[in-house]
């Protein structure tokens, strides 16, 4: 079934098998194996994706359901430079180590950063629940968001420098 | 795991994806969010020969006050009924539910019918609707029929929906002055399927229960009311005594399944547990509204 959909900014156009689900297609057909397939069954999380502007598990997706939608991955999440901060604060606080989950926590933090809300520690880590890390016990996971979400919000007071979300200047 | 081979149709009106299921019948599956539908396809659970994707259906959308009901389209997201301003003012006990339904990612696809349609026993929404007299809406080839929720619930992932009907839409009645209700779960996981929880809504006036539901999900085969606990709280005033009454009878109302997730012995026992905490939390809030 033909598909066409943007990818990180790019239209992209394909023919696809219609049981192939959102990240093999990401994967397979573009190349972009940012997204991983840890579990396959919507438990794990680490392959989250954007589609339209919010984050869903990529694996629960198929691609032919895709046609027409906005879908980013860490690709390009990571190349707009909306959280640049967040991954410095990944990378300061050692919130990973395998990094197999990496992705996916990104993805879902990127939402939460993005709603732009005052969190507690708990609710970051609720909301991040539906990731699994094997690695880091959680904590520096948690310690990262919540030193990114502090520091937005603080500068959010600013106006000058509020964090834009932009897909289009790719 | 990958899918099975099937077909896939994206249908373009209500009456494109009846006319499927009428064609196809038991093979077919009416995928909406997904959430529940892909992994059992993903590990090979299902093979149906034709997925129907209702997703583009605008007419199976939205959230309204429909007089005195809050008319939930089958395909509103969990995410926007949780975010609805309508639900929170009118179904609380829809919106305490919410946030333990599955997780963030899965919020924003999954939806409302979907849930109500699967039936899964450790599911939230099927509770919160029977405990709240919910009207469910199917179309058909000849036309469409309400079921209440109290007739729609058979058994494990078992609906009175026949397989060539689709779910539109559920009226759910909106909270009428003097009911307080209270939401409860118990999970290993935030988020994860719960392993006992309670969905009560209660008319309370000076103190003393007057009418009610008290619905149970996450140990029967499917979403239960206990009429017995409820008897025992009737024209009582409820206090801890009473409460404990409540979970003392619960026994003759439930016969929890056991699975590796818990025993039905710690099933009881936690559905009492929880029995308790919401009770009290039920007088507290009737407290505080008068």
């Amino acid at each position: 079934m033909a598909v066409s959909l943007t990818v990180n900014g790019e239209r992209v156009s394909r023919v696809v098998p219609v049981r192939q689900h959102l990240v093999d297609f990401l994967r397979i057909e573009l190349g972009l194996t940012g997204a991983h397939l840890g579990c396959e069954h919507g438990i794990c999380g680490a392959c989250s994706v954007r589609v339209d502007g919010v984050v869903v598990r990529g694996c629960l997706m198929l691609a032919v359901q895709a046609d027409g939608a906005q879908v980013v991955t860490i690709e390009g999440l990571a190349e707009t430079g909306e959280i640049a901060d967040l991954q410095e604060a990944f990378v300061e606080r050692n919130a990973l180590q395998c990094g197999y989950c990496t992705p996916g926590m990104l993805m879902t933090a990127a939402e939460l950063l993005e709603q732009a809300a005052p969190r507690s520690r708990e609710e970051i880590r609720t909301f991040l629940s539906g990731n699994y890390c094997r690695c880091t016990g959680y904590h520096a996971i948690v310690d990262a968001v919540e030193t990114t979400l502090m520091k937005r919000l603080e500068r959010g007071s600013e106006p000058s420098v509020m964090i834009e979300k932009s897909v289009s200047s790719l | 795991m990958k899918a099975p081979r099937f077909s896939y149709v994206r249908a373009e009106s209500v009456e494109h994806a009846l006319g499927l299921l009428e064609e196809h019948g038991e093979e077919a599956r009416i995928l909406a969010g997904g959430q529940s539908l892909m992994p059992t396809l993903n590990m090979r659970l299902s093979q149906p020969k034709l997925l129907i994707d209702i997703n583009r259906l605008a007419a199976l959308e939205g959230i309204s006050l429909r007089g005195d009901n809050v008319r939930i389209g089958a395909l509103a997201r969990h995410v926007a009924v949780a975010n609805s301003p309508v639900v929170a003012e009118h179904l609380p006990l829809v919106a305490e539910a919410m946030p333990h339904v599955a997780h963030v990612a899965v919020r924003n696809r999954g939806t409302f019918g979907g849930s109500i349609a699967l039936a899964d026993p450790a599911a939230e929404l099927p509770a919160c609707a029977l405990a709240l007299g919910a009207t469910f809406v199917v179309a058909g080839a000849g036309g469409r029929r309400s079921i209440a929720a109290a007739d729609y619930f058979r058994g494990l992932y078992e609906t009175a929906r026949k397989h060539n009907e689709l779910l539109v839409e559920a009226l759910i009645p909106v909270r009428r002055p003097g009911f307080v209700s209270v939401f409860m779960e118990l999970a290993r996981r935030h988020g994860d399927f719960a392993i006992a929880g309670v969905a009560f809504h209660l008319e309370i006036a000076g103190g003393v229960v007057r009418s009610g539901r008290l619905a149970y999900f996450a140990s029967e085969d499917k979403p239960t009311l206990a009429r017995k606990a409820l008897a025992a709280i009737l024209g009582k005033r409820l206090d801890g005594e009473c409460a404990e009454a409540a979970a003392a009878a619960l026994s003759e109302d439930l016969e929890p399944m056991s699975n590796p997730q818990g025993s039905a012995k710690m099933r009881l026992h936690l559905q009492r547990v929880l029995t308790q905490r919401a009770l009290e939390v039920a007088a507290n809030r009737a407290g505080a509204a008068a």
